[in-house]
């Protein structure tokens, strides 16, 4: 797994390469609440996580996103989730990612 | 004819796309769909996950991993002999999970359910848990 950034205006994009599952977790997990640290100063601040590029995601994943929504959203930082391949799309919505992280791109 | 193999892993977490990998590899000359192979990709690793961070804890032990198949039916046998699992029928239920503060989603079982035509979960009596999933490959 490999996250790389892009920052426009108040639009932060993570994109994200490989495999989410609890292997690659922790990096996820370090890696955006590193961002967030940074981001604390943006006014309304939208960080987009591109799953374009996302080959395999479990349950797991799910955790590390709801784990995410909860800390962003303290800081007023609203998260959409881009372009999730169809098996990732299919647990997303089982999970009801949606509703607190709006799908966008598709 | 039947066709069978079997692998013996460490319970490292390393090792779960090696064996998902190993399962689709396996699967693949039954002309499965895109679908169907991720299913049993994703059913697998949340087995796995089971098996490192609930039945082991995190800690050493072994994962046996039955795999057969037969006129396209496929079965999956996942087994550990880590501490077993208190209440099977909580577990199964969605979005249950010991572990929350672990940013545990609690989907796992409800995933392996819903992307498998089948799901067994039990306590072995030797201890540790048996996870048996079957899946008809349709292609």
């Amino acid at each position: 797994m490999e996250i790389k950034y892009r920052t426009s205006n108040n639009v932060l994009t993570a994109k994200l390469f490989g495999d989410l599952d609890e292997y690659s977790a922790e990096y996820v997990r370090m890696s955006l609440d590193k961002v967030l640290a940074d981001l604390n100063f943006v006014k309304n601040a939208v960080v987009v996580l591109d799953f374009s590029n996302v080959t395999f995601m479990d349950s797991t994943g799910i955790g590390v996103l709801l784990a995410r929504y909860k800390k962003f959203n303290q800081k007023n930082i609203s998260i959409q989730i881009y372009n999730p391949p169809a098996q990732i799309d299919r647990i997303m919505k089982m999970a009801g990612i949606y509703s607190l992280m709006p799908l966008t791109g598709k | 004819m039947k066709n069978s193999f079997s692998l013996i892993v460490d319970a490292n977490l390393k090792n779960e796309a090696f064996i998902r990998n190993s399962l689709a590899s396996f699967i693949l000359p039954l002309n499965p769909t895109v679908a169907e192979l991720n299913d049993i990709k994703t059913a697998v690793s949340e087995a796995i996950t089971n098996c490192i961070v609930h039945g082991y804890n995190g800690g050493q032990g072994k994962i046996y991993i039955d795999c057969s198949e037969e006129d396209s039916f496929v079965e999956i046998i996942i087994k550990d002999h880590g501490v077993g699992i208190d209440n099977i029928k909580k577990a199964r239920e969605p979005f249950f999970t010991t572990k929350a503060s672990e940013e545990r989603s609690g989907m796992g079982f409800t995933l392996m359910e819903t992307f498998m035509d089948s799901l067994d979960v039990l306590n072995a009596e030797n201890g540790g848990v048996i996870v048996k999933m079957t899946k008809q490959i349709h292609g």
